[in-house]
């Protein structure tokens, strides 16, 4: 089954002048970025050079020490909840309760991220059929494996459609097989006017993605609090 | 408000598969209230005295017991952060965990207590307005409550930091509720102290969502 995405509006989102401060040390800093409909943005870079960070700050679970996000050149902050509606973020832990099962708890996600309950039920089969879960469907989330949660996590990429993928580190735990999935359900996400920002560090195939190395944005010595707190202003 | 009901939902859901949260905070509730005649003796005259205080006390030390849960579980399995990034209010969310909070432990509860109360030979004249003050002190202490899991998330021995945070703002609640039935008890009118319990549940309800949603944001930065 392909799902009924219908191809949303061109759009932009941008990025000027992120910092980022972590516990009073600069993990980025002067990072712009512009990201197209149809496009896609891969954070490479070793541990700790902020690739979660910006991706967090990007989805607003995280203010930017300086710099505006903005989309179609409007600043996100202006309207969080309308941010919020075009996102899917996806991070380290999968959200997946013991005691629900995987159409249970994939089915809260989509209702909650789009309440229209009719539509969602239908999206939540087709991601399940997906990412090859529906045979667990009715198998409680204690259950499954680390691979089978993060592919659960995945599916809700799919069963409420967003513009907007923020995904961190997505082919953890993932086989061959399912990460041949996802790369397949990304092409079709970019084909449909959806945009992609990753982090990795495995292989995964997205042609024509533009790759950013966040420790280029690495500022060399820790900076003193005086010096942080002029940056933040 | 369909977001409002869809985390409801759940967390009942949650809370009826788990299951031992709520019974845990009534068998609690049930237990200590029984330990009273035989820490104090049987006499009616004392038992009957100490009722009021005995069933405020206890039950607000109850509805703590389950209070850590209320957001620690999602702030660990990262449902929070989804929670967080939901296109609606984060108010709306948070009054809905409470509201569930509330459904699972404040109700209970007030089923009991009239059982309790007859345990510890109150007055039938109490049992009304017992009951009157529970139902509008109980979802102020989940508010309250809520406002205190938010803060403490993330902090090593959180539960501990949660009741000293959170037993001095339960106070008023305690002394208004008891109030409330030692005045009916004695034949007064319990109007006035259940007018100051209504005015703390308006207020918290205005303020608890807002500033448990400001505490969460801070934790998941």
């Amino acid at each position: 089954m392909v799902p009924s995405m219908t191809t949303p509006e061109p759009a932009t989102f941008s990025g000027t002048h992120l910092a980022c401060l972590r516990g009073g040390r600069v993990v980025f800093a002067g990072l712009d970025f512009t990201l197209a409909s149809g496009g896609a943005l891969v954070l490479l870079g070793p541990n700790g050079s902020g690739k979660s960070s910006l991706l967090r700050v990007m989805a607003g679970l995280l203010r930017p020490a300086h710099g505006v996000l903005a989309w179609n050149g409007q600043p996100v902050g202006d309207d969080p909840e309308a941010q919020a509606a075009r996102t899917h973020y996806l991070g380290h832990h999968d959200a997946v309760k013991p005691v629900l099962s995987v159409a249970e708890n994939l089915g809260f996600w989509a209702r909650l991220h789009d309440p229209h309950m009719g539509r969602a039920g239908r999206a939540v089969d087709n991601a399940l059929d997906r990412f090859g879960l529906s045979h667990l469907a009715a198998i409680p989330g204690k259950m499954l494996s680390a691979g089978q949660k993060r592919r659960t996590n995945l599916a809700r990429l799919l069963a409420a459609p967003s513009p907007l993928w923020l995904l961190d580190e997505p082919t953890t735990a993932l086989d061959k097989a399912s990460i041949k999935a996802l790369e397949a359900v990304l092409a079709e996400h970019r084909a449909t006017g959806g945009m992609v920002v990753l982090s990795t560090h495995a292989e995964i195939d997205l042609p024509g993605a533009t790759l950013m190395q966040l420790d280029d944005f690495a500022v060399a010595e820790r900076f003193d609090e005086p010096l942080g707190e002029e940056l933040a202003h | 408000m369909n977001r409002f009901l869809e985390v409801v939902r759940r967390d009942l859901r949650l809370a009826l598969r788990q299951g031992s949260d709520s019974v845990m905070v009534v068998t609690f509730f049930v237990l200590t209230v029984v330990l009273f005649p035989f820490g104090i003796g049987p006499e009616v005259n004392v038992l009957e005295r100490v009722s009021a205080g005995v069933l405020m006390v206890t039950a607000l030390l109850a509805s703590m017991l389950s209070l850590d849960r209320l957001f620690q579980a999602d702030y660990e399995d990262g449902s929070l952060e989804l929670l967080v990034l939901t296109p609606a209010p984060l108010g709306v969310v948070v009054a809905a965990k409470m509201l569930a909070h509330w459904l699972t432990t404040g109700l209970p509860l007030m089923v009991a207590a009239p059982v309790l109360a007859v345990l510890l030979h109150m007055q039938a004249e109490g049992f009304a307005i017992l009951l009157a003050a529970m139902a509008l002190g109980t979802p102020t202490l989940s508010l309250i409550g809520g406002i205190g899991a938010a803060l403490v998330l993330g902090a090593r021995r959180g539960g501990v930091l949660l009741s000293l945070l959170i037993l001095p703002l339960y106070v008023p609640v305690l002394i208004f509720g008891v109030g409330a039935i030692d005045a009916a008890v004695q034949g007064m009118s319990a109007k006035p102290h259940l007018m100051i319990l209504a005015g703390i549940l308006v207020a918290a309800l205005a303020l608890a969502p807002w500033a448990s949603s400001a505490a969460l944001r801070q934790a998941l930065e």
